[in-house]
């Protein structure tokens, strides 16, 4: 078997399938909170106690994870995953990650919800989670526009697609891509 | 059954192959395949799976993405959804990894990306806004909703005190 090279063109280190799917399993499965909370959880595993990649290396990696589509637990996982063992390991990585949320939502979701759907005390919490929930993705909101909304122009571009997405709910992935090309006309040297 | 499969994987890729940046990117996208293209699912009903999905270790959109398909099509469901969401990161990551590398780095790529995020905060604002309808219901959920909203642009805080908060207040002020 060939050993699969880094983007920076050495050699990566040698790793067994079993490690990478215990490391990222054990992210998996113990970190709450999200993909904010989860990255610095596999920076300490696969940086500092395995040794896997180089501080450097690992922040190429978070440039991609954050820069493309889909989960940034996952994302980074699956680069770790193939710098180590090629395809094979970012499959094994990204099965790692992503088996104990899909085990114990299925707990949840058929077991546990159904069982306590009806008791009034779950009723209480979720009465109080659900306006605790909308708090957490206006914050979110909220936090994203304060780093990246820099100048009047990302502001006003913000509040022309806020207006556009009421008026004519058009689906967000639209807008998204409309954001995206209006970026590359407005943003020519301003907006960084 | 196999219609409700596919429509449920296609409806979770588009979820992955969209949410740019992580985190909270995936709630309006999955609000309007989930509760607004399909009616799959309320909009009370969503935001306790993204409660239950925020308090389980692991991935926030992966969580969610196995509960909600399986309350549509059970165990089946759930790996599909699952499997949808993550489709679009294996994809690209397995295949078109150091093309995106270049790619990123490149300053048009840039500008495409900072004006999609101008769209994210537009889109996560309007997505707070249509939820909030169905949980902002009285006057003590109202309150749950502004403490805490007051207190994370205070504070930085962890989603899951968000959580713990939500749930201990919820069982303080519900009108049993």
């Amino acid at each position: 078997m060939t050993v699969p090279k880094t983007l920076a063109g050495q050699p990566g280190p040698k790793e067994s399938l079993f490690n990478i799917l215990l490391t990222f399993l054990k992210v998996g499965a113990f970190t709450f909170g999200g993909g904010y909370a989860i990255l610095p959880v596999i920076r300490q595993e696969v940086v500092f106690t395995r040794k896997w990649v180089s501080e450097d290396v690992f922040a190429d990696i978070l440039i991609i994870t954050q820069g493309m589509p889909g989960q940034l637990a996952l994302n980074s996982a699956i680069q770790i995953g193939v710098r180590l063992r090629g395809t094979v390991g970012g499959l094994v990585a990204a099965l790692g990650v992503t088996a104990p949320s899909v085990i114990i939502l299925l707990i949840i979701a058929a077991w546990l919800y159904p069982l306590y759907r009806d008791n009034q005390y779950v009723h209480a919490v979720f009465y109080g989670l659900r306006p605790a929930v909308v708090a957490l993705i206006a914050a979110a909101a909220i936090k994203l526009g304060r780093e990246i909304l820099h100048g009047i122009r990302g502001i006003i571009l913000c509040a022309i697609l806020l207006v556009a997405a009421i008026v004519s709910q058009v689906h967000p992935i639209l807008l998204l891509v409309a954001g995206g090309v209006a970026g590359l006309l407005v943003c020519r040297r301003e907006c960084h | 059954m196999i219609p409700v499969i596919l429509s449920l994987y296609w409806s979770f890729f588009k979820v992955g192959l969209f949410t740019i940046g992580g985190g909270y990117a995936m709630i309006p996208l999955m609000e309007a395949e989930v509760i607004g293209t399909h009616g799959w699912l309320s909009a009370a009903e969503f935001l306790d799976i993204i409660a239950v999905a925020e308090m389980t270790p692991g991935p926030v959109s992966i969580n969610a993405a196995t509960f909600i398909g399986y309350r549509m099509a059970g165990v089946a469901g759930s790996l599909i959804t699952t499997l949808g969401v993550i489709s679009p990161s294996l994809i690209l990551l397995l295949v078109l990894s150091k093309a995106l590398f270049k790619l990123i780095r490149n300053p048009v790529a840039g500008n495409f990306l900072n004006g999609l995020r101008s769209a994210l905060v537009a889109l996560i604002l309007l997505a707070a806004y249509n939820l909030g309808q169905a949980a902002l219901i009285d006057t003590p959920t109202a309150m749950i909703f502004a403490l805490l909203l007051i207190a994370s642009l205070v504070k930085q805080i962890s989603p899951l005190y968000f959580i713990a908060a939500g749930a201990l207040l919820g069982l303080i002020l519900y009108p049993y």
